[in-house]
């Protein structure tokens, strides 16, 4: 297992030098390069000549490569443009925001999508079936942001029971020390906090957890198709099981692995949803921060969420296969 | 495998158009061709795709106004903007700035195809070379591209859309190229994929026996043959690409003037205005979700009907 766990994250390393390599070249190719991204479109060019020669930018590409690199394994993203504040301290303060929305995303899309995908399996053909296949059809086609415009219009703005925006009503006084607002609520017991918290959650969740809901529901309607004729599920009827345990530990455990990696793979997907979603709803999270960075070509902070975000991506994937021997012993034996 | 249909003999045109075997047995693409015809979800997608790219070309005949024009700008204020039906002229109503909105719709939709299909051309043609290289040559150059995409796979792909745009500067163009890079990718691993699954075919040992060059090989016999789950890959990839470009231009890297007629932009400024305007992105909104429902139907047909598995005699 731990070489495994080795072996993988020494994979990551090829991947992740050619990624800096890459920004790296991308910060140099932005229109007027980096100084003009620092200083803004109408910078003398006195004040570029200056900024070049303080961050070292005419030098040559390769020290500055070399220095960059030298920086970053120290754990130094650099400083925000926008903000002027570290950007691993920017992410620290916004990212738990994002963390609290994927979560309640997450637990709409599996919540809903797992159990839907298995009925709509098991009534094949029929009107749950189609209605499903109809369901994850809109799912994958409705933009984000256009559902987000939806469900705001009708939850925030017609019927007024869900806030429209922010994530948490400025009026309640709450004590954040881990800035996971509903944590936060929970932990200090201001009750009325977390609720307000959970509150705002919901329609940015529910907005963003379409997406992979849409992809949960049909993955796991094709898995369950595939396996529920499969041998040993017959064999385990004529066996006399009951079908509770046929579909339990038959069906259900046996059709998940594919489930499971595409949950995933979903991150890709949700973190540029989380841009949208965030961004439609005020949402303070790292979605929202990423689009102020796209505007002020704030490359700092573009450059280390990629890096920091091709990490997560192999080790959740990581997680998602060494998960497999969870569910399935094959690939324990292995 | 014995349905696969026999490489063209002239190596150059891959055979995608059904006329091509038509009345010669049972090809792959005609019997494709055929499910199509009878399955009414691909009819649907059709039509839909076909209405879309029908306004998109008669766009300066259908359209009352310009994507760009105000004609409405007299009409509005900042605490009034006309409904649909109030104003003579305007059957869809106006937008903050006075535009017409069923003129910026009609507009949109040569903006968005545009867009998608360049985009889509673009990532195809681009992951099309690096999958031929990859997969034709092996070895090294397999190893270094596909590495390469690897890595740019592990970037979000709205992301590495926005940072390629960023680049490029605001315009719609930059749209098309960030979006057509950000699909190479892709395309470029399922031809590898596709093509590595062919290689061990017996019409491969066959060519090979018969002594033809790898050159001929890849590209008569091999790439045609593999150009399936392409095909079927980029007709899915319009729909998130005229997505995509809603959602960059929504994010306000289209560029031009603020009250450019594409969809995405609409959205934008519909925000403000949600609670008293809820049309100004309502309307946007379903077009981009219709044509992507319309990419989507036709292209999830077309996999079913050029599935070995699902196909029916």
């Amino acid at each position: 297992m731990l070489r495994v766990i080795g072996k993988r994250l020494a994979l990551l390393i090829p991947t992740l030098f050619g990624l800096s390599v890459l920004l790296f070249l991308w910060v140099r190719s932005l229109p007027g390069g980096p100084a003009t991204a620092l200083l803004g479109e109408k910078a003398t060019p006195d004040a570029i000549a200056r900024v070049n020669e303080l961050y070292g930018f005419d030098r040559p590409l390769l020290v500055q490569y070399f220095t960059y690199m030298g920086k970053l394994l120290q754990g130094d993203f650099g400083v925000s443009i926008n903000t002027g504040r570290p950007v691993l301290e920017e992410f620290a303060t916004r990212f738990p925001a994002t963390i609290e929305l994927t979560i309640v995303a997450l637990i709409f899309a599996i919540g809903v999508g797992v159990p839907l995908g298995y009925l709509a399996a098991r009534h094949y053909g029929r009107f749950l079936d189609h209605s499903s296949v109809v369901l994850s059809l809109i799912g994958i086609t409705v933009p984000v942001f256009f559902l987000a415009f939806i469900l705001k219009y009708l939850f925030a703005i017609q019927w007024s029971i869900l806030p429209p925006d922010g994530r948490q009503n400025p009026r309640i006084d709450a004590t954040h020390f881990t800035d996971f607002y509903v944590l936060d609520g929970i932990l200090t017991g201001e009750w009325d906090a977390a609720w307000d918290a959970v509150l705002h959650l919901i329609l940015p969740g529910l907005a963003l957890g379409t997406i992979p809901l849409a992809i949960i529901v049909r993955i796991t309607r094709a898995s369950v198709l595939e396996v529920q004729n499969a041998d040993y599920v017959r064999t385990a009827r004529a066996k006399g099981l009951m079908e509770r345990s046929i579909r339990g530990s038959f069906i259900l455990r046996n059709a998940m692995l594919p489930v499971v990696t595409t949950i995933g793979l979903q991150l890709g997907l949700l973190i540029s949803g989380a841009v949208l979603t965030e961004t439609v709803f005020a949402f303070n999270g790292i979605g929202r921060f990423l689009r102020d960075a796209i505007f002020g070509l704030d490359y700092p902070v573009l450059q280390g969420f990629i890096i920091f975000i091709a990490i997560l991506y192999a080790l959740i994937n990581l997680i998602v296969d060494l998960s497999y021997s969870v569910i399935d012993p094959r690939v324990r034996v292995q | 495998m014995s349905t696969i249909l026999p490489p063209a003999a002239d190596g150059s045109a891959a055979p995608t158009d059904p006329a091509i075997d038509a009345g010669r047995g049972t090809g792959l693409w005609k019997d494709a061709f055929l499910g199509l015809r009878r399955n009414p979800q691909a009819i649907v997608g059709a039509v839909i795709i076909g209405l879309f790219l029908l306004v998109a070309i008669l766009a300066p005949i259908l359209a009352p106004y310009g994507g760009d024009d105000l004609p409405g700008r007299t009409s509005i204020t900042p605490t009034t903007i006309p409904r649909p039906g109030e104003i003579d002229g305007f059957p869809l109503g106006l937008d903050r700035f006075g535009g017409d909105v069923l003129s910026k719709l009609i507009w949109g939709a040569q903006a968005s195809l545009l867009i998608g299909v360049v985009s889509t051309a673009l990532g195809l043609a681009g992951g099309m070379l690096l999958g031929v290289l990859a997969g034709g040559l092996g070895g090294w150059v397999d190893n270094v591209i596909m590495r390469f995409v690897d890595i740019l796979l592990s970037v979000p792909n709205l992301l590495l859309a926005v940072s390629i745009a960023a680049v490029l500067g605001q315009s719609s163009y930059a749209i098309m190229i960030a979006i057509g890079v950000s699909q190479i990718p892709i395309f470029a691993r399922l031809l590898r994929s596709s093509m590595l699954s062919q290689r061990g075919a017996d019409y491969i040992l066959a060519a090979q026996t018969l002594g033809l060059s790898r050159r001929t090989i890849t590209m008569s016999h091999l790439l045609p043959n593999s150009m399936g789950p392409l095909i079927v890959q980029a007709t899915l990839t319009l729909a998130t690409a005229v997505i995509d470009a809603a959602a960059l231009s929504f994010l306000g890297l289209g560029g031009g003037l603020p009250q450019a007629a594409e969809w995405g932009r609409m959205l934008t400024y519909a925000q403000a205005e949600l609670s008293v305007a809820p049309q100004l992105a309502f309307l946007p909104g379903a077009c981009i979700a219709i044509t992507a429902l319309g990419f989507t139907l036709l292209g999830e047909s077309l996999r079913e009907a050029l599935d070995p598995k699902t196909r029916r005699k």
